[in-house]
């Protein structure tokens, strides 16, 4: 299957490099799930890349799959130029500790019966290395926890935002490259949600990190975000710079998910440029839409929607639109 | 508390068209076995017909808990002890039997619940859970209960209605599915929709189609409705009033677009300056509330949110604030010896109070 095209991807300094990876899971009674269907994208060094998109639209497949968990059913994940996909397994465990993962729940990705010492102490370990206490000090306090109070506590003493600190230590003692964030603050509330956004912010600084952040949320991807890539039903729609996001958007997609941000009732904020989705239901990926996935819910869409994918197409700098209509 | 029924059958004879719901100093008390959990510490608030009331906190903010003893969802028991008043149209929901309750519950006083996956029945079809109510209530036939299901469906936006009453849950998504709840509260009628999280559990375009609808159908069926959240940005743009909560006491109440415009409680404007905002530029540090909501099994002293405010003093902790009227704008009250943003000018420069200008 084709993808969306691979112009937006860049030459040099790249962490992480994606080419037209597909992911697929075979679903009850026959059928393939289309979670992920050839999307190509890079994160440079010391980059933000935001994944944006509804859920269902794959992003949390596609970042799974960066790990290898499980592998890509196509596709290549390159991190620092070497390949991740279909290497073996020992091989994998060795070039995947460059790239580290935290996840949306933090207290369920915690395991209840261990002490925070022993948590954030766990990956080191498990590669069979000796950890010092000073180190798993260090990086607490790094994270903005006291180690002294949460040293012998358990997941459940803690509070989600504490937990969810504990689980970005945990990361950190490995000294990624690179961080995927899966919906890292959706579950929690707005004013810990900042402070972990403002922690992710100043992490990645301190130790030099590039990041991928995969989120439903368009505010807080654009407020932590260098550049946002749109996903709808397995596809790109678009690569925007964040800074660019709220004014030069173009895809149809972009412009509803803009529209449908509660904030927007916030003062300061009305902007009355109204898209609206003929339909509110997202295709089965069971059996995606032909041509452009989104043009049965695009207000745009024609017959060319139908017959012809659209591919990336250069809008601006450092942005692109996969749409056929998006200059209208 | 004996003669409060008495007194307010007279306050709504006396004024018939007078405020829909009136909350007089709640406290629900959970008894746990660490202590007593003080959840809902004195709340008091009115509600007009047709209105529409935010209420926005943390979570263990106890607005959920308040909504549902509003409901009469929580009653005094072993485990709970409910003090003060709610008086819906008159009646003393706590002194009402539980028979008489469940006459107002689906009929007068609709509810819609944050999980519309829990909310529904997973072994009855959707179809069953619309005529219910329907049959109970109005005591309707079985095909009028059914006309007047599809025809609920369709207002709450489902496509193809006459199949979709045929279905499980489980075959509906998320967001059909808290439509479902929410024609379920709306079929008779209600004069009070309590909405609590609504969206919370939904995508970002369907989270904005079902507030369209609510506030849609608040105008078209002049309900009265309380919209919890936890997110002042859902709150913003919809509700007539909102009021904010913390550590179970309502901290500052206002029109809305007094409040956006200048929020005159710390926690308030904290609040707001903690959200994120899309016309910002990226990479800006987000002005977070540092520590976390009070342990409501032990309180602090004085002003709740004392620990955590950048603007307290010795006063703070000494005595508990009580909501006062802003001068000049009596609908504007707030909780504070500290106030934010007291002088600021009426209808300009919305943007740099609210949006973490400093």
């Amino acid at each position: 299957m084709a993808g969306t095209g691979t112009l937006h991807l860049r030459e040099s300094d790249q962490v992480l490099s994606v080419e037209e990876l597909v992911v697929e899971f075979p679903a009850k009674g026959g059928g393939t799930v289309h979670a992920v269907s050839g999307i190509s994208f890079d994160v440079v060094d010391g980059e933000t890349l935001g994944i944006l998109g509804e859920s269902g639209c794959g992003k949390s497949s596609a970042g799974r799959a960066l790990m290898q968990l499980p592998p890509p059913t196509a596709g290549s994940v390159r991190l620092q130029g070497a390949e991740l996909t279909g290497t073996s397994r020992r091989e994998l465990r060795g070039r995947r500790a460059g790239m580290q993962m935290i996840f949306q729940d933090p207290v369920s990705s915690l395991n209840p019966r261990r002490r925070v010492k022993d948590l954030v102490a766990e990956g080191p370990r498990t590669r069979g290395e000796k950890v010092d206490e000073a180190r798993i000090r260090e990086v607490l306090t790094a994270v903005g926890l006291d180690p002294d109070v949460v040293w012998d506590r358990r997941p459940h003493e803690l509070s989600g935002g504490q937990c969810q600190r504990v689980c970005i230590a945990r990361a950190l003692m490995l000294d990624p490259e690179l961080l995927i964030c899966d919906e890292p603050v959706s579950s929690l509330d707005v004013s810990v949600q900042a402070q972990i956004l403002n922690l992710l912010e100043e992490t990645k600084r301190r130790y030099r990190l590039s990041m991928v952040f995969i989120a439903h949320d368009l505010a807080v991807v654009k407020n932590i975000s260098d550049r946002i890539m749109v996903m709808y039903l397995g596809k790109v729609c678009e690569i925007v710079p964040s800074g660019a996001l709220k004014e030069s958007a173009r895809h149809p997609y972009t412009r509803l998910l803009l529209e449908s941000v509660p904030e927007a009732h916030l003062p300061g904020a009305r902007d009355e440029t109204s898209i609206s989705a003929t339909s509110a239901e997202l295709p089965s990926p069971l059996d995606p839409p032909s041509g452009c996935r989104f043009r049965t819910r695009c207000p745009l869409a024609t017959d060319v929607c139908a017959s012809e994918e659209p591919r990336l197409r250069p809008a601006g700098e450092g942005h692109y639109v996969a749409c056929h209509h998006a200059d209208l | 508390m004996t003669n409060a029924p008495a007194l307010l059958e007279e306050q709504a004879a006396a004024s018939p068209s007078g405020p829909l719901l009136v909350v007089d100093e709640l406290r629900t008390t959970i008894h746990t076995p660490r202590g007593d959990l003080r959840a809902v510490d004195g709340v008091s608030l009115t509600l007009d017909r047709g209105e529409m009331l935010g209420i926005v906190g943390e979570s263990g903010s106890g607005k959920s808990v308040l909504g549902r003893t509003i409901m009469g969802l929580h009653t005094t028991g072993p485990t709970t002890t409910i003090q003060g008043r709610v008086a819906f149209d008159g009646l003393d929901i706590q002194q009402l039997e539980p028979a008489r309750l469940r006459e107002l519950w689906g009929d007068r006083i609709g509810m819609v619940f944050q999980d519309p996956m829990t909310a529904l029945n997973p072994v009855k079809k959707i179809g069953v859970h619309l005529t219910e109510t329907l049959r109970k209530h109005r005591g309707l036939s079985r095909a009028e209960a059914r006309d007047r299901a599809l025809e609920l469906l369709a207002q709450v936006g489902i496509p193809d209605p006459r199949r979709r009453i045929g279905q499980f849950p489980h075959e509906m998504s998320g967001g059909m599915r808290q439509r479902v709840v929410i024609a379920m509260a709306l079929a008779n009628e209600p004069d009070l929709l309590i909405a609590d999280e609504p969206t919370t559990a939904l995508d970002v375009t369907v989270q904005r189609q079902i507030l369209d609808l609510l506030d849609r159908l608040q105008d078209e069926l002049g309900m009265a409705v309380i919209l919890i959240s936890h997110n002042l940005g859902v709150v913003a743009g919809r509700a007539d009033r909102v009021a904010v909560m913390y550590a179970g006491r309502v901290v500052e109440t206002a029109e809305a677009a007094s409040l956006f415009r200048a929020p005159h409680h710390p926690y308030a404007e904290a609040l707001l300056d903690a959200i994120p905002r899309l016309e910002l530029p990226p990479h800006l540090r987000l002005d977070a509330i540092d520590g976390a909501p009070p342990n409501m099994l032990r309180p602090p002293p004085g002003c709740r949110f004392a620990p955590r405010c950048r603007y307290a003093q010795d006063d703070c902790v000494a005595t508990m604030p009580t909501l006062a009227a802003t001068p000049g704008v009596p609908d504007h009250r707030f909780a504070c010896f500290h106030p934010v943003h007291l002088d600021a000018p009426e209808p300009a420069a919305p943007t740099a109070d609210t949006a973490g200008g400093r």
